[in-house]
């Protein structure tokens, strides 16, 4: 077969026999059937491990299929499991911005917030943790959009929430597109009167977009004169994605 | 000018992490390592202090790199440990004899039960602050020069040395300096924690010859010179990692708290410059020492196993794949369906101290899932730490206003409602949830004058999140009362052999 990646085809291989199998195989049984060398085996074994379509026997190190699998529609990072891995890198972005910080990711059509740092100035703020926000109209939304499936084809009628708010398909298009260009998104009152955001792609195995992280407040603080947001900010916001990014992929899961 | 930092090492009992601060006190980089745990036998747990000395020697370099930056912007290195865990080494080849016997090892229960009924076992308690236990570290020197041919007489030469592990890496780091800190020194028992220096009398009744034991210095002061790992860079400070948290989420003034939550939970209590005995089941201990200043004291309630039970349910039942998935998993169900866990796995520590009890799961009826099982081991630890507050304001007769809370398990959400629920004050989670390195760095650069004061510590404090309490006092009540009866059907399970 011309034009194909043998590596994947063998993975595939890798996975139709656990599927079919009845029980857990050993990396012997899997080399054997397969007719790999035992080395290779391992590093495909491995890497599907890391992407959790595979799992290993603690004990017996016997190899099965994998829960992600049968999850491949929905969400494959578990949103507690995002929290805990970028509480870390959202703690230095809050101090280093002095704005609040939250991480989104897409749930049924809107952005479910799964982690809220407060704006470090000790005032009386209140955690916003599992609360929902409109993709088209909110930094966090648009950063998501830009990499998802949905973001492709994005709905022809949107609800608007200011005069700032992008409501037309070509409008979204078009902003999604830049986004995809500069790396991060932006968002000026489209939500709420006198408020800004700064959002970038948070990336999982591969450089699927498994969420998003970003900071707000009152727009004389976020932006310029010109509406533009400081470019000191957009840095912070893009490290501290890169900093989850690289945590999330790097650590064996 | 080139901008400076400074570095904490946190040598925790799963693993080893080096983290660069800067001068607002936020992570700039991280190296992190796990050590492997040995369990010998049932009880047993030990580590390999050589293994986690190399772990500091590549992850201070490492997490160096990770920062961008070299020895010369590193203004100090401040060390934050698992505290009671022992290590024994030979002064010429710097080679530990056996492993480390860690702090949740209970190896010394016999040993310990005979020395409770040896006459000045009263003594050694009203000076050490401390119930006689097979927590600390001084039964455990004891338990290996009993066992360990030769051990003694070469102690007594002072041809081998005892050390906490903050007093091990200080030895490797400085090339042969033999120095531990007032809180690590609190923990062994030996320790006179009013002179704060070693008690003979102590010392004596243990059977431990003096020559083996590092000197007591301040918690906060320059302790010496790093010549591996972060050659050049003075060593500013050393601390117990539980008194790391308090110091790092900035609690100088008595009455204020914190509690962090780890393999096990730990709740302290500042009572400045007096040593208050607690009669409800705390400890007293040094909660720190600046070089020049009379010492600060703590009441603490430790809590064996909290984060463990979540690790527990992860490794041994498998029916989560992370810990954060607890909160997935617990949220599948409303309620814990009338079920309790109590994970007395090695007894019951503060404020019980019942070492014959263990775990129990009450409550069980075809009804319960595993989503009710996940809300249980939640639940689990949250009702813990209640019982540790309410022994807390018994003993210091203060309210606790708010509970300030730090460690990997304020990441659930679920968790930290459900401590402001059945604790009814509001839970407080500063901006630096790693506030066992930041107060290992914090000690460290007010050492070196890299911050100027405590106050200057104090402004670098913020809320990053507050959970409001919501349950309804009634049932609040009626759970706080079936979470008691399940305790008391952990007790009198072991029966005395």
């Amino acid at each position: 077969m011309p034009g194909t990646v043998q590596s994947i085809e063998r993975a595939a291989a890798v996975l139709r026999l656990l599927a079919g199998g009845t029980g857990r195989l050993t990396l012997g049984d899997i080399a054997h059937s397969l007719d790999l060398a035992k080395g290779t085996t391992h590093g495909i074994l491995r890497t599907l491990k890391a992407v959790g379509f595979v799992e290993q026997d603690r004990v017996s190190g016997h190899y099965q299929l994998g829960a992600a699998v049968l999850r491949l529609g929905t969400s494959f990072l578990d949103i507690n499991e995002l929290r805990s891995r970028s509480i870390n890198w959202a703690d230095p972005l809050a101090a280093r911005s002095g704005e609040a910080v939250r991480i989104g990711t897409v749930l049924d059509g809107e952005v479910l917030v799964v982690h809220h740092v407060f704006r470090p100035d000790d005032t009386f703020q209140t955690l916003e943790v599992g609360a929902l926000l409109p993709l088209h109209a909110t930094a966090l939304g648009k950063a998501l959009l830009a990499y998802s499936a949905a973001g492709a084809h994005p709905a022809p009628d949107l609800d608007r929430f200011t005069h700032r708010t992008l409501v037309t398909a070509r409008a979204l298009s078009t902003e999604l597109n830049h986004i995809r260009t500069v790396g991060h998104s932006v968002e000026v009152e489209e939500f709420t009167p006198g408020e800004a955001a700064v959002a970038a792609p948070i990336r999982g195995h591969g450089g699927l977009v498994v969420g998003a992280i970003g900071i707000s407040g009152h727009v004389e603080r976020v932006c310029d004169t010109h509406y533009q947001p400081h470019p000191r900010l957009v840095a912070y916001v893009r490290d501290a994605a890169r900093a989850v990014s690289r945590d999330l992929t790097a650590a064996e899961r | 000018m080139t901008e400076s930092y400074v570095v904490a090492i946190d040598q925790g009992t799963t693993s080893t992490r080096c983290i660069v601060f800067d001068r607002r006190g936020q992570l700039v980089s991280l190296a992190q390592q796990e050590h492997k745990q040995y369990f010998p036998k049932p009880g047993w747990v030990e580590h390999d202090a050589l293994e986690i000395w190399r772990n500091v020697e590549r992850l201070g370099p490492e997490a160096l790199r990770r920062a961008g930056i070299t020895e010369s912007q590193v203004a100090a290195v401040g060390i934050a440990n698992q505290r009671e865990t022992t290590v024994v080494w030979d002064r010429v080849t710097g080679r530990p004899v056996g492993h480390a016997i860690v702090w949740q090892d209970t190896r010394t229960d016999t040993l310990v039960n005979r020395l409770a009924r040896a006459p000045g076992a009263d003594a050694v308690h009203e000076r050490s602050a401390l119930p006689l236990a097979t927590y600390f570290s001084g039964p455990r020197v004891r338990w290996m020069l009993d066992r360990t041919p030769g051990l003694r007489e070469r102690a007594e030469r002072g041809e081998v040395l005892f050390g906490t592990m903050e007093t091990w890496l200080i030895w490797k780091l400085t090339g042969g300096l033999h120095v531990t800190d007032v809180t690590n020194a609190s923990r062994t028992m030996l320790l006179d924690v009013h002179t704060l220096d070693w008690s003979p009398e102590s010392l004596a009744f243990f059977g431990i010859p003096r020559e083996m034991l590092p000197e007591v210095r301040p918690s906060v002061g320059v302790f010496g010179t790093a010549r591996s790992a972060f050659p050049g860079v003075r060593i500013g400070a050393a601390l117990g990692d539980q008194q790391a948290a308090l110091f790092g989420q900035t609690c100088f003034t008595p009455g204020e708290a914190k509690c962090t939550y780890g393999t096990g939970s730990f709740l302290l209590l500042n009572t400045g410059a007096e040593l208050v005995r607690s009669t409800h089941g705390l400890l007293s201990t040094v909660a720190y020492q600046i070089d020049g200043e009379p010492a600060a004291y703590a009441l603490e309630g430790s809590i064996a196993i909290t984060g463990s039970l979540v690790q527990w349910f992860r490794d041994q039942l498998e029916l989560i794949a992370s810990a954060p998935e607890i909160e997935t998993l617990a949220r599948t169900v409303a309620d814990n369906g009338g079920c309790y866990i109590v994970p007395a796995f090695s007894g019951l520590f503060a404020p019980h101290w019942r070492s014959e009890a263990r775990g129990v799961v009450v409550g069980l009826t075809s009804y319960i899932t595993k989503g009710h099982l996940a809300r249980a081991v939640l639940e689990a630890t949250a009702w813990q730490i209640r019982e540790v507050v309410d022994a807390m304001n018994a003993d210091s007769g203060l309210t606790l206003k708010t509970l300030k809370v730090d460690g990997g398990m304020t990441a659930d959400n679920l968790l930290m409602q459900f401590q402001a629920d059945v604790l009814d004050v509001p839970v407080v989670r500063p901006l630096a949830s790693e506030t066992v390195s930041l107060g290992a760095a914090y000690a460290a650069g007010l050492a070196v004058g890299y911050w100027p004061d405590l106050e200057g510590l104090r402004q670098n404090w913020h809320r990053a999140a507050q959970w409001l309490p919501t349950m309804d006092s009634a049932l609040r009540d009626r759970e706080y009362g079936n979470w008691k009866r399940a305790v008391s059907r952990t007790l009198d399970w072991i029966e005395p052999s």
